[in-house]
């Protein structure tokens, strides 16, 4: 009994202690929720945590990891409990928009002078809805030809040279000639497939064209979308992919791609670590044998041959917390410092000014060029205009490379998509 | 006291009287108690986590809307359109057509299979006994589990399906990446899974038929197919429909296995069941009126196979 009494005792002088010195500090706590799984850059990330705490004693930030599958099926609920974080990763597009428009994020637009001091218009542009800002971009992201430069060397094609979509189809050709599986695909997932189509169509169509369609003045079936996926079948037509492409998922297909199978991979810059860690050897494509083009243009398109499909990834702010504190960190997490910091390391193509120059690698600092020197950076077309019509444009592109729909019905089906968005 | 409050009064006496009296009568041995007891948190936790949601989905399916904030805020009212648009899918016909060829193939080749295994193991012996083990290991794997070992096995450079087709020499055949194959891949995965569950309830039937009927049948000089077809099967009907209505409804409701198998539906969304499609385009693509409406059209059809099946197959069982 004496040692109940002596219990209640202590927690009760515990707590009373306890709730008195959060108040005189005053502590705050940003919570951030995210998906990287790269230990190496979460390390990084935690050196910059630390710094910041250093410098803001009475705030602490707490970075918690959640698998990327379970991230996006949690996030609808979550968004709407009070368990959710202050911030958390998004790739943007069409799912930040219908949160922000449907108020589960922060409007911090407000609190951003020093942000948009310190980012880009173009990139800060990414997390603007309706000219309201509700988080803010981390990197840069671009989709591009990575190309084994053995492979090619053996079969004789010189990368250099490829230009236009001709020159790459009779690259493809010699490479299949030459007894060398052209092209690795993730075929199950569909949204590796839909690079082809959506690169061909802003190459062809232009961005004034997919401008006036996200503004309901023109339509998906035009002639030049059309033409897209006609270009998309003379590719298809070469059976330029490994075999049995349809059933391998994009990390497979990254591993054909690594283990020298296959001497082109269409994907984005985080295919440099994914192909090395899906090889067999854990090596991948290194070093210099790993090279990169661009999306070559297209005879006759409209399109400007510098605009680039990719990313522009950043944090969002939950609603009710885009409190100061959630705000200075990100601040601080974004600054050019640290943005340099990340770039240096090679983990990112960073979004603050002046830090692109920090970038080493000499891929990543080829894409940094490329993002910065585009008349129009485009965010990939599953991100940006939705889960649903997204989803739609990655099955007809697997459709069309498997001949089992013609160009117009694919045009056809994404019109129908986006009128019953 | 008014004359008129007096009547009223006595009125309301009589009233509360009589509903006491019925009380008292009808709670027979305490029975009336005991119901009003009992049944509210049963019935509260069946309408809240069965008829509600039924309700729901029924509601949602005719909307267009995204379940991210408020069905009244961001749902737009489409009517018909949702169904319309299911309808006329053919990848919805396709998820239809798969569904209705795992429940021909449990038909025609599972649970002739079962049954053939059920009789020739159902007697008492050690080896017996192993080898109901073995044919059951399948079902008492995880489907997810299944699932992805069969995707192994299928691989064409790697898998079994490899190892054959390099001892014959022929070219890798990737099951999966095929638009012909890949919902045939999954009906042997159906096949290999269920069997033994099936199996067992036939043992567990065939166990019951009394032994004497049996000998009786033999001294009478029956042959071993007379047996089977004239005493044995008759007497474990019960567990034959009992086992057909498993299979169809393990049929509209299959989903699991399918997933690690094949991503989104296959190539081309010809391996699509019906659940499948409803999660690819329901819950995947944020269209939680589509799923709805799916999951409407999927209820009736459960709903309408319960019925028939238990109305004129099942209650042969008490006649």
């Amino acid at each position: 009994m004496l040692k109940l009494k002596h219990l209640v005792v202590s927690t009760c002088v515990g707590t009373l202690l306890a709730v008195c010195s959060t108040q005189l500090v005053a502590e705050e706590t940003v919570t951030v929720l995210h998906n990287q799984q790269d230990q190496f850059i979460r390390d990084t990330w935690d050196e910059i945590r630390v710094d910041f705490e250093a410098q803001n004693p009475n705030i602490t930030v707490q970075l918690d990891f959640m698998d990327d599958d379970a991230m996006k099926a949690r996030l609808p609920t979550l968004l709407q409990s009070n368990a959710k974080p202050d911030l958390y990763w998004s790739f943007g597009g069409g799912n930040y928009r219908v949160r922000a428009e449907a108020g589960l994020l922060a409007d911090i637009t407000d609190k951003a002078d020093r942000l948009r001091a310190n980012i880009g218009s173009g990139a800060m542009s990414a997390f603007e809805v309706n000219g309201r800002l509700y988080g803010a971009p981390y990197r840069l992201a671009q989709v591009g030809f990575w190309y084994n430069k053995s492979l090619f060397e053996q079969a004789g094609v010189n990368a250099d040279t490829i230009e236009t979509w001709d020159d790459f189809l009779d690259a493809v050709s010699t490479l299949k000639e030459a007894g060398i599986t052209p092209i690795a695909a993730g075929g199950a997932e569909r949204w590796p497939l839909h690079f082809y189509w959506t690169y061909l169509a802003m190459r062809i169509g232009g961005q004034d064209l997919f401008q006036s369609i996200l503004a309901d003045e023109a339509s998906f079936d035009n002639e030049h979308y059309v033409r897209a996926g006609e270009e998309l079948r003379r590719l298809a037509e070469l059976d330029p992919f490994q075999p049995g492409y349809r059933g391998m998922a994009y990390n497979e297909a990254a591993g054909v791609f690594g283990n020298g199978q296959a001497a082109i991979h269409l994907m984005g810059e985080w295919d440099i670590g994914v192909q090395t860690s899906e090889s067999e050897s854990g090596e991948g494509v290194s070093g210099d044998n790993l090279g990169y083009f661009n999306f070559p243009m297209v005879d006759g398109g409209m399109g400007d041959p510098s605009a680039t499909l990719g990313g522009v990834d950043g944090w969002a702010f939950t609603s009710g917390n885009g409190s100061d504190a959630a705000v200075r960190w990100l601040e601080f997490f974004l600054a050019p410092e640290q943005q340099r910091k990340l770039a240096a390391a090679g983990i990112i193509i960073p979004v603050a000014n002046g830090a692109a120059e920090a970038v080493e690698d000499p891929h990543m600092k080829q894409i940094a060029e490329n993002i910065a020197n585009s008349s129009w950076h485009q965010v990939f077309w599953d991100q940006a205009l939705g889960a649903d019509v997204g989803g739609v444009i990655n099955d007809v592109s697997a459709e069309l490379f498997a001949g089992e729909i013609s160009p117009e019905e694919a045009v056809d089906r994404v019109q129908q998509a986006w009128d019953f968005r | 006291m008014k004359s008129v409050d007096i009547a009223l009064e006595a009125q309301r006496t009589s009233r509360l009287s009589a509903v006491k009296d019925w009380l008292y009568r009808h709670n027979t041995g305490g029975r009336l108690s005991t119901l009003l007891l009992f049944i509210p948190p049963a019935l509260m936790v069946f309408t809240l986590l069965v008829i509600l949601p039924i309700a729901e989905s029924g509601v949602y399916s005719f909307y267009r809307w995204n379940g991210f904030t408020a069905l009244s805020d961001s749902g737009r009212w489409v009517g018909w359109r949702n169904f319309q648009f299911i309808l006329q899918d053919p990848v919805f016909h396709q998820a239809v057509w798969n569904t209705a060829k795992i429940v021909l193939i449990s038909l025609l080749i599972q649970l002739p299979l079962a049954m053939m295994l059920a009789l020739s193991i159902a007697s008492k012996g050690s080896l017996n006994t192993l080898f109901r083990l073995v044919y059951f290991l399948p079902f008492i794997l995880a489907d997810v589990v299944a699932g992805l070992i069969w995707r192994f096995i299928y691989d064409g450079n790697f898998g079994l399906v490899a190892a054959f087709t390099q001892l014959f020499g022929m070219e890798s055949f990737y099951p999966l990446a095929d638009r012909d194959w890949a919902f045939n891949a999954i009906l042997v995965v159906v096949v290999w899974k269920y069997f033994g569950y099936h199996m067992m309830i036939y043992i567990a039937g065939l166990q019951s038929v009394p032994n004497d009927l049996v000998e009786a049948a033999r001294l009478d000089g029956a042959s071993r197919l007379q047996i089977i077809f004239r005493i044995k099967l008759p007497l474990i009907m019960p567990a034959i429909r009992l086992s057909i209505f498993f299979s169809v409804i393990g049929a509209l409701q299959f989903f699991e296995m399918a997933m690690p198998l094949v991503t989104s539906g296959g190539p081309s969304g010809s391996a699509h069941t019906i659940v499948t499609y409803l999660y690819e385009f329901g819950i995947v693509r944020s269209r939680i009126g589509f799923g709805s409406a799916v999951a409407v059209l999927l209820f009736v059809m459960c709903a309408i196979f319960a019925f028939i099946y238990q109305r004129f197959v099942m209650a042969r069982n008490t006649a």
